[in-house]
């Protein structure tokens, strides 16, 4: 798709491929290199599992995309179409070659960014297919799970598992944030629909340019764990009672005062979190220090 | 950091000292392959056989607890050999003099002797370091979780200024922190010494400020380290503790301390998102929400200040941390309001906090900021000490070589080393109850093929560590990735609680226990196993 017209060049050239020298003149959208991109086109739809109905990719694909705008409705070569087995071997995503357009994204980020070099070409021609050595699985290659070829892949042939069925990419709201593990923090999109999360894209503005590692990628469903906590709990008799707010502030606050005014704020230690805000923690340290009268505060940075 | 991540690809060599990067800093770990690939040089000083060894330039195997030694050996024939950046050194430093001496003593032979790398890897390392245009250190808690852990970062400072590796881009020191906002926590003022933005709690001055801003009377003296605070609890000195999200129980050195150390509170409060370890301990629980269900920043390794947005709202009654301490002051009866929220909240910070004076929600909208960022109008700064330190001067400090607290011997003859893995994080309460868990779901403890024939165990075969403190059970991995000697576990998994075998000795400056290393024995449930007796071979 990158093919562009070089005045004065008999042939179309391949931008990607192509140093600039002076004096150069390009034609990236003339009448010659629409009808190859549209010639192109003809030929990958020819060989692609176009059920875009139900395709999780419908409406944000790059395939579509590109077909939408050179006006290619159709493929005048109806012949063989291989049809690969879905790999659902790992945990994480699914590999649909049927729908690879052997783009190589998958190829490039996974060697030049993570290392990992698990993808190549395989054979040639019409049988070309882009995957792991010996069609592994991910488990026995050296995929370190990063997700990243997921997110470059501008079709349906990487697919989240958790966004499988999980809604339209219209229906979907992406929410910017900051990755709540380690302290590259990156920056990344929290795919949510119906107020849940369902996967997670690539966001560019962070230090992290859009790539990320297996825990930002895949690390959030213990935001909808069903052992997450809901309500305030006491302890009585050795077991754990569940209250409302207002029961468990007031017995804490009273505690806190006659703990206070019995032996002083240095019978206080208060130790926030790595894994809060900023503003939460500038909260405690004024609560511990300015209510509670200690200067007990720590937290595991040391650790 | 005083640089930040993505000028590791400026720089011409990275020297990577106890941090296993592409593990616990993955995409800090592409950046550095990243560099390697375009042809800069990489230097790897690890005991371990860290993933980055791959890359390598040159490797320093050096022995647990032996960093300074190795870092002086560096700096003595940088020195020997005429490499140092004299114009920097007369202009912006101070204690060359005491430092040459010091370093003197380091001779590539002795370090040698002391760290096990050969001296002629010593003095390679050093030439390349030396003679680079552009250099940069990195390192993490396999740095500073040492006794002498305050000594080794001075060791790892002095290199960079006595080759004028400070205040350009693709230079520096940088130190990665391992938790996502453990950085902001320190800037907070979440230190038993220090207000926000590091405004020393005995410093009278900036006490009656901190008095009249908060319109409060303050406490005068520093307060405890939380390895002090286990000690003041188990004495009865302190009374009642407030937990917001940390898991000490599996966190702090020595657990089986901890433990009794919250026993014996008169009153426990924990407020966490999950029924942790440390949750269980505590007479009231106050439900949390996640990173996804509230807003407010981040503050990441290289300083940079991020938004976190909320994506989803709670379907329980659990809130957000900053709103449940707000309540709670108000039930204490002061009058705390925040009607805005953590918007509001960094208003307030940025006025008592000079790092964070010019930073507001609305600016970071538009993208991170890197602190310093004094004013509403400054830029933020990406890379530190650009014209000056600090504190005028880069001080040269003195160190020297101290072996570790505890070391290994007859009774206890191997070295345990603990650290991270790639697919999990800190106590596992978040990676473990998510698919990262179907990766990888125990404790694989790690040992030399050489030792597991000594003892004769196998790949996969169950064992008992045992320290000082405390035993646990573990399946292990043989491999080469730890040198002879020694064994590596995580701290990920709840059972196999590692943190009970580690030691409490901690770093007598900053106060950071030796987590890294102790003394243990292993013992293999089934004694038919073994060959050969565990005293038999020695380590170091
Ligand atoms: S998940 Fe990451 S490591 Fe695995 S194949 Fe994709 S890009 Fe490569
Ligand atoms: S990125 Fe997607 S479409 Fe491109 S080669 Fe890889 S799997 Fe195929
Ligand atoms: S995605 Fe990985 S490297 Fe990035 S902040 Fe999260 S845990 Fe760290």
């Amino acid at each position: 798709m990158c093919v562009v017209e070089v005045k004065g060049a008999r042939k179309l050239m391949a931008a990607c491929a192509t140093p600039v020298s002076d004096g150069m003149e390009v034609l990236t959208e003339s009448d010659r290199v629409i009808n190859a991109r549209r010639e192109i086109l003809r030929l990958l739809i020819a060989n692609h599992d176009l059920r875009c109905l139900t395709c999780e990719r419908n409406g944000d694909c790059r395939l579509q995309d590109y077909c939408y705008r050179y006006k290619v409705e159709d493929t005048p070569y109806k012949g063989e179409v291989i049809e690969y087995p879905i790999d659902t071997n790992n945990p994480f995503f699914i590999r649909d070659y049927s729908k690879c357009i052997r783009c190589g994204k998958c190829v490039t980020v996974c060697a030049e960014i993570n290392g990992a070099y698990v993808y190549d070409f395989m054979h040639r021609g019409f049988e070309t297919k882009v995957t792991s050595a010996y069609d592994d699985t991910l488990q026995e290659t050296t995929c370190t799970f990063c997700g990243m070829c997921v997110n470059v892949c501008p079709v349906a042939a990487l697919v989240e598992k958790s966004t499988l069925w999980a809604g339209r990419p219209w229906e979907i709201k992406k929410v910017t944030t900051t990755c709540p593990y380690c302290g590259v923090g990156c920056q990344l999109k929290l795919k949510v629909k119906d107020n849940r999360i369902i996967g997670v894209a690539a966001d560019r503005s962070g230090p992290n340019l859009g790539d990320l590692c297996s825990k930002g990628q895949f690390g959030w469903d213990y935001v909808h764990s069903p052992d997450r906590l809901t309500d305030p709990l006491v302890k009585r008799n050795g077991k754990f009672i569940k209250v409302s707010w207002d029961e468990a502030l007031n017995y804490v606050a009273a505690r806190f005062k006659d703990i206070l005014n019995e032996w002083g704020g240095r019978a206080f230690a208060g130790l926030s979190s790595a894994k809060c805000t900023n503003e939460e923690n500038y909260l405690f340290q004024k609560f511990m220090r300015s209510i509670l009268q200690t200067n007990n505060i720590d937290h595991c940075a040391r650790l | 950091m005083t640089n930040s991540i993505n000028e590791i690809l400026e720089t011409d060599v990275i020297l990577v000292i106890g941090s296993n990067t592409t593990e616990a800093h993955p995409v800090t770990g592409y950046r550095i392959r990243q560099a390697v690939q375009n042809g800069k040089k990489l230097i790897v000083a690890d005991p371990r056989k860290i993933e980055l060894v791959k890359y390598a330039d040159l490797w320093l195997r050096h022995r647990p607890g032996t960093d300074i030694a190795l870092l002086n050996g560096l700096a003595h024939v940088i020195l020997r050999d005429d490499l140092w950046d004299k114009q920097f050194v007369a202009e912006r430093s101070e204690g060359f003099e005491e430092f040459k001496k010091t370093v003197a003593k380091y001779t590539p032979e002795r370090v040698a002797e002391i760290t096990g790398v050969e001296a002629g890897l010593i003095e390679q390392a050093a030439r390349m370091y030396g003679k680079a245009e552009k250099a940069t250190i990195i390192y993490a808690m396999g740095i500073t979780q040492h006794a002498s852990g305050t000594h080794n970062v001075m060791a790892v400072a002095n290199l960079a200024i006595l080759t004028g590796n400070v205040g350009r881009p693709g230079t520096g020191v940088d130190p990665l922190r391992g938790q996502n906002n453990v950085q902001g926590a320190c800037d907070m003022g979440c230190l038993p010494n220090y207000y926000p933005s590091y405004q020393p709690v005995d410093d009278p001055h900036v006490q009656s400020n901190f008095e009249r801003f908060w319109q409060a009377k303050l406490p005068q003296e520093v307060g405890l380290t939380v390895t002090e605070m286990t000690d003041a609890a188990r004495q009865g000195k302190i009374k009642c503790m407030y937990i917001m999200g940390e898991n000490p129980v599996l966190s702090d050195p020595d657990g089986n301390r901890v433990v009794e150390a919250l026993q014996a509170l008169e009153f426990l409060v924990v407020q966490d998102i999950f029924l942790t370890e440390t949750a269980q301990l505590a007479e009231v629980v106050l439900p949390a929400v996640t990173f996804a269900e509230k807003n407010g920043t981040f503050t990441n390794t290289e300083r940079r200040i991020q938004l976190v947005r909320k994506a989803i709202d709670t379907t329980s009654s659990a809130k957000p941390d900053w709103q449940i301490i707000i309540e709670l002051a108000q039930k204490m009866g002061h009058f705390w309001q925040y009607p805005g929220g953590p918007e509001q909240i960094m208003e307030e910070i940025a006025r008592c906090a000079p790092l964070y004076g010019g930073i507001s929600h609305h600016r970071l909208e538009k993208g991170g900021i890197h602190w310093p960022c004094p004013t509403p109008g400054h830029p933020g700064t990406a890379y530190l000490h650009a014209d000056g330190f600090a504190r005028g001067k880069g001080k040269f400090h003195s160190v020297e070589h101290v072996p570790p607290a505890e070391e290994p011997d007859e009774e206890y003859p191997l070295l345990l080393i603990t650290g991270r893995m790639l697919y999990h994080f800190h106590t596992g309460t978040m990676s473990r109850r998510s698919h990262l868990e179907e990766l990888r779901s125990e404790e694989l403890a790690m040992m030399h093929p050489q030792d597991a024939e000594a003892y004769g165990i196998k790949d996969k075969d169950r064992i008992v560590v045992e320290s000082r403190r405390g035993k646990v059970t573990t399946r292990v991995q043989v491999t080469d990735f730890v040198p002879p000697g020694s064994i590596f576990m995580t701290f990920h998994f709840k059972e196999t609680p590692t943190n009970v075998l580690t030691i409490a000795s901690t770093d007598p400056i900053c106060k950071i226990p030796e987590l890294k290393v102790c003394a243990v024995k292993i013992r293999v449930p089934f004694p038919g196993q073994a060959r050969r007796h565990p005293e038999s071979f020695s380590c170091h």
